[in-house]
């Protein structure tokens, strides 16, 4: 990238060359934040996480948009937001009024992304937007930041927009080609990190990082640990590209019909497989590759950060 | 060709339900499956029956009209007869709707199609395939042959998405293949993934904004002035 300076708290540990830790949190069907802002507050209390990525409408669903709780978990918990946008339902004149809405409430962190279809969505029956795509989007950031203009050339008043952006990249796509090919478009969009999709096979993640250091540009690497069996299995049949393993969705189903009726064992034993399962994954990550951090997108798992993180 | 899928019954009997004696205009034009008199005929057969149901005898009459599309002959062919029905349903698409509303105004003309999109006939059976959305700015120059923007469901100009899964595309189940992958493959083939690298910019939608026009002669402008030039 043409050195963009580090506006973020997550860019500034990125640069000062930290394993840095994103989480997420994920606004849904609901007015009460107060789940989300608990969820932030547990992040924040490990002191590994650097920042929480907020999700925008996932897997197609209409949920609360992502700007205004990643205003409050910044507001009133402390912890930095990656604001996620996707191109799937603003053109190019909403997202441009969006970012500086975000830039005036102190937002540092955009991540773009496309966007789940509508159609895998809970409103089947709506017109997506995808006026311009994710890789057009990196472009249009670039030009309101680094130029201090809309998209067409006409000037913003009043400050520079401080904020950094990324990709994401998906480690589970099949053929692999023509996804790097399309990071490449997207880094030369001048992106400053990439978050990737979840990866559970340590070997094919460190395959796609070796083949995104090419670009230079930071990558955290995502995980998923899972809560349930249910979510699992979901996550398994349901989101584009990611297949669980089927030892470790065995182990969790097996988990939680030896404890049923005894939530803290079940707990107890679900923790354990994930704790099982992810801290030498991210140990290997951290250790023979060149991945700046790891996404862990324990959504309404917060119990698991400490355990899991604490050696990081 | 313009692929057209028969409406509802119920939906073509409401339209024409005030009226006892109506004319059904096939399409031999461009519509697919075909359109035309012999299938204006069976239409008028079902509403036939259907009207009966109701107690009612409704007279129709079928005939098909060359290209319903194109105002001289949608005129010349259907205004001898118009003034002996009460009402018009054609079996033409949108363009045959609207076209036969505007030249024989004395008349309603009512659908009985929906128009799904331009496409193609595939493998020679009753199946078709939209291969372009007529955006006005074309670029499978630079995809291999492949359009991104019918063939993508995000009609990504620098694909493909997260929602690509093993070649496949996520919407319609993972049943249809993801135009970037098909870009990527042809391009690859040809030693053109220079082409697939290339970063495009937004599209201008002024190419695509309703209602479309082109003036035809305006192409040719140059031409016209040249000839000019070798009369005078």
């Amino acid at each position: 990238m043409g050195k963009r300076p580090a506006y973020s708290n997550l860019c500034k540990a990125i640069e000062a060359g930290k394993f840095v830790i994103t989480g997420e949190l994920e606004p849904k069907k609901i007015l009460d934040l107060s789940e989300i802002l608990h969820g932030a507050e547990e992040m924040k209390k490990t002191g590994k996480i650097v920042a929480a990525n907020v999700t925008d409408g996932p897997q197609g669903d209409a949920y609360m948009c992502s700007l205004v709780p990643s205003y409050l978990v910044q507001e009133k918990v402390g912890l930095e937001a990656v604001w996620q946008v996707t191109v799937r339902d603003r053109n190019r004149v909403a997202l441009f009024g969006d970012i500086i809405a975000g830039a005036v409430l102190g937002l540092k962190n955009i991540l773009t992304l496309t966007g789940d279809h509508t159609a895998l969505g809970d409103h089947k029956k709506g017109r997506p937007v995808y006026d311009i795509d994710s890789t057009q989007f990196c472009e249009m950031l670039s030009i309101m930041i680094d130029e201090g203009t809309d998209y067409e050339g006409n000037k913003l008043e009043g400050g520079k927009i401080e904020m950094n952006y990324g990709c994401v990249a998906n480690p589970n796509s099949n053929p692999r080609e023509p996804e790097i090919l399309k990071v490449g478009r997207k880094v030369e969009q001048n992106v400053d990190f990439i978050q990737t999709q979840t990866a559970f096979d340590i070997d094919e993640a460190k395959d796609f990082l070796k083949d995104l250091e090419q670009f230079n540009v930071p990558v955290l690497l995502g995980i998923f640990p899972l809560k349930s069996y249910g979510i699992a299995w979901y996550f398994d049949n349901y989101i584009p590209g990611v297949s669980v393993p089927k030892d470790l969705l065995k182990a969790l189903k097996k988990a939680e019909k030896d404890n049923k009726g005894n939530k803290p064992a079940k707990y107890a034993a679900l923790d354990k497989i994930n704790i099982e399962f992810f801290e030498p994954f991210i140990k290997e990550i951290k250790k023979s590759t060149k991945a700046a951090g790891i996404h862990c997108m324990a959504v309404e798992y917060e119990r698991l950060f400490d355990p899991l993180l604490k050696d990081f | 060709m313009i692929i057209t899928q028969l409406k509802d019954i119920e939906e073509i009997y409401g339209y024409i339900e005030p009226y006892n004696k109506i004319l059904i205009a096939g399409c031999d034009g461009c519509c697919q499956p075909p359109r035309s008199v012999n299938e204006a005929k069976l239409l008028g057969q079902l509403l036939e029956l259907k009207a009966r149901t109701k107690g009612k005898d409704l007279k129709w009459k079928a005939i098909t009209v060359l290209r319903q599309c194109d105002d001289r002959i949608a005129a010349t062919t259907v205004r001898p007869l118009v003034e002996d029905y009460e009402a018009i349903l054609t079996l033409a698409c949108g363009l045959g709707v609207v076209m036969m509303n505007k030249v024989l105004p004395q008349k309603l003309t009512f659908p009985t199609q929906n128009s799904m999109f331009g496409g193609a006939q595939s493998n020679g059976e009753n199946n078709f395939i939209e291969l372009c959305e007529t955006c006005g700015d074309c670029i499978i120059g630079e995809t291999g042959g492949v359009c991104p923007r019918a063939g993508c469901a995000k009609h990504l100009s620098n694909g493909p998405c997260g929602g690509m899964v093993d070649g496949m595309c996520e919407v319609r189940g993972y049943t249809v293949p993801c135009a970037w992958v098909e870009i990527w493959k042809r391009l690859k083939e040809f030693n053109r993934l220079d082409l697939f690298k290339k970063y495009r910019g937004p599209r201008d939608y002024r190419t695509s904004t309703s209602p479309g026009y082109l003036e035809v002669y305006k192409e040719y402008t140059n031409i016209e002035e040249e000839k000019e030039e070798v009369k005078g």
